[in-house]
């Protein structure tokens, strides 16, 4: 059990208990639903942007521990960023988790690092990723409209 | 509680290299078995065997080792007949496994003779390999699919399924054992419903057969299906049962070699059965396998077998039902098997990561039985399921870790 505790960690345990930015947002500038159909994992991620800046990001849904806490840091970490550098977070982080995707250099992982002990679980990384391909979806939907317009 | 004495499970337990086996630095407790169980070394010889010293094509040489393979694949089949007490060994069809069988039915029994406003019946607790067969051969037919609701406590709605039951019926496919909630169904009942208006039942075994004695005859099933590789048998390797008649009136599932007497381009005479239906050259050492698999549960008894699992299971049950914030997911009368649980606190994802650290294996997810999720409403759930090696104290070691893993969420 002591591996283990690399895995689940105080902050992830904290994380999944008091998940952060829980919560809808009415009439969201982008949304999209995740789903990861091996093990139900559901998850709905909200974006408000304004100026090409992240207002405010939030999600609900139901996951696993890794899943949730996975979704409630990155809701953190996303806050306050431009598009571009929540895209460079989020292939730093996929990078860090699966290897594999280009890497970007000089985008510190700060808070999420320690999700990276999941790398070691690999049926796992799915988990810990799943939010960030949500957020990046309802980004790029978000985009496609942009370029629409 | 300790092991009954007649069983000899440190016996049974020596025949499975795999237990041997450590996790973490802790012994190996193996609590998937509805997934796929472990092979005992009379099986694995018997693949070994005959690799090693019979091995050729079947059905199609002359020379000795073609001859001593099919004299071992037939000799298996006579093997299965047995154990499921077909009325003829041709009524024993190889497949790749319980979905094969199952999709083999839809499309040679099923297709041919449903048209539209026809009902196939299934119900809620079946596996994705009994509902997706179903759901393309309506598609293709304009047939509907109707589907039998289960109570609360994980049993089929009995009332509903005799008032769903009609002449617009023309098949009836259950699972015997539900291997999302361990359910035994009551398919004796459901037959002779079913034979009343002369509608057809097909029973997928693919969770009963390592636990129940089968008897297709007196079951009167038309169809039953099952899987090696949950019986202590290879992967790759299952069985449709089949009523002569029916078989018999059907058409050929796949073309192609084994399964004709003669081909000319101006037409093609099938072979009889069962190669009518094993088209191609078949798993061969899947079917010597399976047959050593039961040849090795006959020898320690199916009924045995049985009564040390209930054990197991009645064990379980209340080791797991005293933990507070624990959830059992199906509490039928009957039960066979297995245990699906959920945790207040933890997600079952978390629940079979952090056990796996103790060396225990269980399921986590939804078993391929995603209406029975949502009919519960949980994502996911724990299964901890279980095969005639399994013994008490390995039951203690995971109410353990369940417990500890509660205090991890604290
Ligand atoms: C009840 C039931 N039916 C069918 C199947 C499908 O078996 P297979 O995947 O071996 O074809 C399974 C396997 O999990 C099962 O549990």
């Amino acid at each position: 059990m002591e591996n283990l505790r690399e895995l689940y960690q105080e902050v992830i345990l904290d994380h999944n208990k008091n998940p952060r930015n829980f919560r809808k947002i009415e009439n969201p500038d982008g949304f999209a639903h995740g789903t990861n159909p091996l093990c139900g994992d559901q998850i709905d991620v909200y974006l408000m942007i304004k100026d090409g800046i992240i207002e405010d990001v939030s999600f609900e849904g139901a996951g696993c521990a890794i899943c949730t806490s996975s979704a409630s840091m990155m809701t953190l970490a996303l806050k306050g960023k431009t598009e571009a550098d929540a895209e460079a977070l989020f292939n730093s982080f996929h990078h860090a988790l699966t290897e594999e995707g280009e890497y970007p250099e000089d985008v510190p992982l700060g808070k999420l690092k320690v999700l990276t002990g999941v790398k070691d679980y690999p049926v796992r990384v799915k988990c810990a990723t799943l939010a960030w391909h949500t957020f990046d979806a309802a980004l790029k939907r978000l985009q496609g409209e942009v370029t629409t317009e | 509680m300790t092991n009954s004495a007649q069983y000899n499970i440190k016996a049974i337990r020596n025949d499975f290299p795999i237990l041997g086996r450590e996790i973490f630095g802790k012994p190996l407790v193996y609590l998937d078995n509805a997934a796929s169980t472990q092979h005992p070394t009379p099986v694995i010889n018997a693949v070994k065997d005959l690799y090693e010293q019979n091995y050729s094509n079947v059905h199609r040489g002359v020379h000795t080792l073609s001859q001593e393979s099919s004299n071992l694949y037939d000799d298996a089949r006579v093997k299965v007949r047995g154990f499921i007490h077909a009325a003829c060994v041709h009524e024993v069809i190889f497949t790749s496994g319980a979905t094969e069988s199952i999709n083999l039915v839809a499309q040679s029994y099923a297709r041919p003779i449903l048209k539209e406003g026809d009902e196939i019946l299934i119900t809620h607790m079946e596996h994705h390999s009994n509902i997706v067969p179903w759901q393309i051969v309506c598609e293709q037919t304009g047939a509907t699919l109707k589907v039998v609701p289960i109570s609360d406590r994980g049993e089929l709605e009995m009332d509903q399924f005799h008032a769903m039951l009609s002449e617009k019926t023309k098949l009836v496919s259950v699972v015997h054992v539900s291997n999302a909630l361990g359910t035994v169904n009551p398919v004796k009942e459901i037959i002779d419903a079913a034979h009343a208006i002369d509608v057809p039942v097909l029973v997928d075994g693919a969770q009963a057969i390592p636990h129940i004695p089968v008897d297709v005859q007196a079951l009167d099933a038309d169809f039953y299906v099952f899987s090696g590789h949950k019986i202590y048998g290879p992967t790759g390797i299952g069985v449709l049962y089949g009523k002569e008649k029916l078989l018999n009136a059907m058409p050929p599932y796949q073309g192609g070699g084994d399964m004709i007497l003669s081909v000319s381009f101006e037409g093609t005479t099938y072979n009889q059965l069962p190669y009518k239906f094993e088209a191609g050259t078949p798993n061969i050492a899947g079917v010597v396998g399976l047959g050593a698999a039961i040849d090795y549960v006959n020898k320690i008894g199916l009924a045995t077998i049985a009564a040390h699992e209930n054990g197991l299971l009645a064990y379980a049950t209340s080791k797991l039902r005293s933990i507070d914030g624990l959830r059992i997911i199906g509490e039928a009368d009957q039960k066979a098997g297995l245990i699906s649980f959920v945790l207040d606190a933890v997600h079952p994802h978390d629940i079979g990561t952090i056990i796996d650290g103790e060396g225990v294996a269980v399921r986590a997810g939804h078993h391929c039985a995603q209406p029975v999720m949502e009919r519960y409403k949980v994502p996911a759930t724990a299964r901890a399921s279980f095969a005639m090696y399994n013994t008490y104290q390995e039951i203690d070691v995971l109410a353990e870790a369940i417990k500890k893993t509660i205090d991890m969420f604290k």
